[in-house]
């Protein structure tokens, strides 16, 4: 019956093994944060603390989804607690939690999947303690890639969810 | 720009011969068909001015070659050259270089500025005129008068409603993949006479769809930073406005086949519902309600079903139901998940992009979920068909992959052959098709 999808298994193995070649596409292909593959801290950062570039680097403003989901994942959560916790910390920004998809799928779904990643996030930071009214949620479905090559470690990387300071 | 859309096309006469019992035909059901020799003149013109007629000529070879039915002759292999739109062909000479169908044709320019296009299209094996018409246009319609001329050779052969002298709405991208210019477009068929409507690096516009009854486009509207909102655009004005006074994203639409309603897409929260608005009251009526992703919503060519995907069963598949509300009824039970189903202007078949073992898929299906056929496959992003008028061709983007990848458009029949490239000037996304021109 199932053709359609790697042993969920496999797939982990296979997003494991990829996962230093992410941050060596990310790194080529865009110049992103070279944390932003791991969603957490890396070295101390040089960055002041409250700064946009704090949030950043020593935060994490991204969260990472498997294929077709939105289920918050253990290191997506970390990223969600350090979030939560800088932003009360730091309660003069408001927040946009970008919903992004890869480009493996057909774009009204991915556009709705989108949606549905920044509202989870967003139910997910609310769950923390940050004010409601301070989210806005938009979702980009599959149009706004940060990555950009054909195969699993950029797709990887496009289905996120941002945070972006306002 | 007012002819350029408003088309002053005036079907004159049928002249000469009565129309001959159909000796020629071409039956086009049975899938991969031995394209039938046809032979185009190079159209006469009374004007001293041998662009004009060649111009429609090739118009009219290209549309015929690209159908995938026909296979022109070259026109340096004609015996009887310089035959006229007056003349009766010898037929012997048409014959010899193996001809099945022969057309002769004239444009004319008239005082009044307007061209008249005169075209016969012969039977060689039978000496009989199938078609003798003539038609009047504005002067900046000549490639319209080679599309109109090759609906009539098509309808007259193949018995199906020709699809040639309509349009295609699309989104141009250009610029770096991960920076994309997208732009909502229009052109003809063919690829030609490319029209931008909107233009902004600041927007991302997403699934245009033709109005069946005016010069009208729905589409999506997300400036960068902003919710993605359905608006209506007038093609004539450039008058744009948004639908509905939604709360959430709202996108996905399609009009109804009457042109009176616009069905949609309503995000609340992390789920997605149907609506639908009467364009002339405003109101709207909820069609799905869930905790799912209900999306790309298509009625049926009488309006009374809507086919739209939905995750509700955990994954992206379809469901058909009555659109004035009920239970919907899921009809795709393949491996892996479908989405985008377009229904078919004939009302036979529902057209849908399948996603299965790591495959893009363009297919049909029939409206109650029997006879699924893959139609194309690839291994990159294929999606988003619609269907010709006639319904007897499919329209789809497909992708390259990589950095310098991109969509294209490309058109197959239904049984699966003549994949066509269409071109455009970069790459092309979300392609919908025109209803036939007026």
């Amino acid at each position: 019956m199932s053709r359609s999808m790697l042993p969920r298994a496999l797939r982990i193995v296979a997003i494991v093994a990829m996962a230093s070649l992410a941050a060596a596409c990310a790194q080529k292909q865009q110049g992103v944060d070279g944390q932003a593959g791991l969603g957490g801290p890396g070295g101390p950062g040089s960055a002041a603390p409250g700064s946009a570039q704090d949030f950043t680097v020593n935060v994490g403003d991204r969260v990472f989804f498997e294929t077709d989901s939105t289920s918050l994942t253990p290191q997506a959560r970390e990223t969600l607690n350090r979030q939560g916790q800088w932003l009360r910390s730091y309660s003069r920004y408001s927040i946009l939690v970008e919903g992004h998809a890869d480009e493996r799928g057909t774009r009204e779904y991915n556009l709705a999947l989108g949606a549905r990643r920044a509202q989870v996030v967003r139910d997910y930071l609310a769950s923390q303690g940050v004010d409601a009214s301070r989210i806005r949620t938009v979702s980009y479905g599959k149009e706004r890639p940060v990555a950009v090559c054909d195969n699993i470690s950029c797709w990887s990387q496009n289905r996120r969810a941002v945070t972006v300071l306002n | 720009m007012k002819s350029f859309l408003t088309a002053a096309l005036l079907l004159a006469s049928l002249f000469v011969a009565p129309r001959a019992e159909a000796v020629l035909e071409l039956d086009i059901t049975q899938g991969r068909v031995e394209p039938m020799p046809i032979a185009i003149t190079r159209f006469g013109d009374a004007s001293g001015n041998p662009q004009l007629g060649q111009q429609v000529s090739e118009v009219l070879t290209n549309d015929l070659r690209r159908s995938g039915l026909f296979r022109p002759i070259d026109q340096s292999a004609f015996i009887e050259a310089g035959l006229g739109v007056d003349a009766v062909p010898n037929f012997g000479s048409w014959r010899a270089i193996n001809a099945q169908a022969l057309v002769t044709g004239r444009v004319t320019p008239q005082p009044d500025g307007r061209l008249k296009a005169e075209f016969r299209l012969w039977d060689v094996a039978s000496g009989q005129q199938l078609v003798g018409q003539q038609y009047f246009a504005a002067g900046d319609n000549l490639r319209r008068i080679g599309h109109i001329i090759a609906d009539a050779v098509y309808e007259r052969l193949t018995g199906e409603q020709g699809y040639f002298d309509t349009r295609i709405a699309f989104v141009e991208e250009s610029g770096p993949k991960d920076n994309r210019l997208r732009r909502l477009a229009i052109m003809d068929q063919d690829g030609a006479n490319v029209r931008y409507l909107t233009g902004s690096q600041n927007e991302i516009v997403r699934s245009p769809r033709y109005s069946p009854t005016r010069q009208e486009i729905t589409y999506v509207s997300q400036p960068i930073g902003e919710t993605p909102r359905v608006y209506l655009l007038n093609i004539e004005t450039g008058q744009r406005e948004v639908l509905g006074n939604f709360p959430g994203m709202s996108f996905a639409p399609r009009f109804s086949p009457d042109g009176q309603r616009v069905i949609l897409s309503l995000q609340q929260g992390g789920n997605a519902n149907i609506v639908e608005m009467d364009l002339r009251s405003r109101a709207t009526r909820r069609v799905t309600d869930g905790a799912s992703i209900d999306t790309s919503p298509s009625y049926s060519p009488d309006g009374g079903q809507v086919v739209f995907e939905s995750d509700r069963g955990g994954t992206q598949q379809l469901y058909v139901m009555s659109a004035g509300g009920g239970q919907p009824q899921r009809i795709s039970f393949g491996d892996g998940r479908y989405g985008q189903p377009a229904w078919s202007p004939r009302g036979d078949l529902i057209a849908f992009t399948k996603l299965a073992g790591g495959q893009f898929m363009i297919g049909v299906m029939r409206p109650d979920g029997s006879g699924e056929r893959i139609v194309s496959t690839s291994g990159s992003v294929m999606e988003s068909p619609t269907w010709a008028p006639n319904g007897r061709l499919l329209l789809f983007t497909r992708e390259t992959s990589g950095s310098g990848g991109g969509p294209t458009l490309w058109t197959v029949d239904i049984t699966g052959f003549n994949e066509q490239r269409v071109p455009t000037p970069n790459f092309a996304a979300d392609p919908a098709w025109s209803p036939p021109l007026e």
